[in-house]
């Protein structure tokens, strides 16, 4: 499954792309996010993946572009592949 | 075997209950602000018409209730949670075996679903930040137009030619559509126009996930043959829309409800 967490809005897309058979639930990039806005979840098939949290999928698009100039980011330290987003 | 599946969106709560996999009751109230004691009232009140036909259960006896929907952690009953979008996919499945778009527009959110050719979900993306795509856009509008929101369907399939609304945000809408009551537009016209507004919006999010076909659309807005026929043009897919769309999700709940008891969720 993808899934895509966060929203469109006038200024662009702010999407968290997940693909969830790629993930294997190693929650590299929940450690490594600096906002804490990842966790671990069982899907609704019973997988344990990654997700972004109820309460900041609405707030990404604030969030998450800063890390563009970061090295150590959810998406580049995924070893899977697992990860992408829109920004 | 009786079970049922709630719904507990923003606005309504959806109580389904299937009995022996048939469904034998719905319910559809508002939310308020307190999710739990909705979900429970919504249930009951399904239960109190299935008394009436002479099957006499209470929520304890029940075999298994699946809660969904925004509010779904908030219902402590439920010996399950799932998410909108299984509940939705499930759902509009067994309405439509042949779906594979499912496109669900409630009053405060909209979610578009891709399933696979066996149903499993293969992508997703929701929008609940915003009123543009969503049921709040057109009661808000139709408050501003001075017609009752429910009418908007039957009267915007008498526009000659739709307003243009090009602003996706509420606000800005809200004014384009004054400036349309001003200038004497056609009543008609400007509700067209909201509502190919909010199918270009719907539009983008499917093309986000890739549109299979059929597509069905379930959610309240669903009633809103305005909406349909919109989204049809814009989308150059014929839709599927359920007699009773807003409770979609909720049956999916039921059913997954049903699935649990057999022994394999
Ligand atoms: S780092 Fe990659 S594989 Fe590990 S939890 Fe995150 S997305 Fe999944
Ligand atoms: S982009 Fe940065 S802030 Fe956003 S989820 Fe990834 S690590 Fe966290």
């Amino acid at each position: 499954m993808i899934a895509h967490y966060g929203y469109a809005d006038g200024s662009g897309e702010y999407y968290l792309i997940v693909d969830t058979d790629r993930c294997d639930g190693c929650g590299r990039c929940v450690e490594v996010c600096p906002n804490d806005i990842l966790e671990l979840a069982p899907d609704d098939y019973g997988k344990t993946v990654v997700r972004v949290k109820d309460e900041f999928v609405n707030s990404i698009g604030y969030i998450c572009p800063a890390c563009k100039r970061r090295d150590e980011r959810c998406e580049s330290v995924c070893e899977h592949a697992a990860l992408s987003y829109t920004w | 075997m009786l079970v049922a599946g709630v719904d507990v969106g923003s606005l309504t709560v959806k109580a389904v209950i299937l009995k022996d996999g048939e469904v034998a009751a719905t319910t559809t109230l508002i939310t308020g602000d307190d999710a739990a004691t909705a979900a429970r009232t919504a249930i009951n009140e399904a239960l109190k018409s299935l008394a009436e036909r002479g099957v006499s259960a209470t929520l304890d006896s029940l075999d298994y209730v699946v809660a969904t929907g925004v509010g779904r952690k908030e219902v402590a009953f439920a010996h399950e949670v799932k998410t909108d979008v299984r509940c939705d996919a499930v759902g509009a499945r067994h309405l439509f075996p042949s779906v594979r778009t499912v496109v669900d527009i409630g009053a405060e959110s909209c979610k578009v679903i891709r399933l696979s050719k066996k149903g499993r979900v293969e992508d997703f993306t929701a929008n609940d930040k915003c009123a543009s795509g969503t049921g709040m856009f057109l009661d808000t509008l139709a408050k501003v137009i001075g017609v009752g929101v429910e009418k908007l369907g039957e009267l915007s399939l008498k526009a000659k030619e739709p307003a243009k609304i090009s602003s996706m945000c509420v606000v800005f809408a809200e004014s384009e559509v004054i400036s349309y009551i001003h200038k004497k537009t056609p009543v008609e016209d400007i509700i067209a126009g909201v509502h190919e507004s909010i199918s270009n919006r719907i539009f983008g999010m499917m093309n986000r996930v890739g549109i299979e076909k059929d597509v069905a659309l379930v959610g309240g807005v669903a009633r809103n043959v305005g909406v349909v026929r919109a989204l049809e043009a814009r989308a150059g897919e014929n839709i599927l829309v359920p007699e009773a769309p807003q409770i979609a999700g909720a049956l999916g709940a039921a059913l997954i409800a049903a699935k649990a008891c057999e022994g394999g969720a």
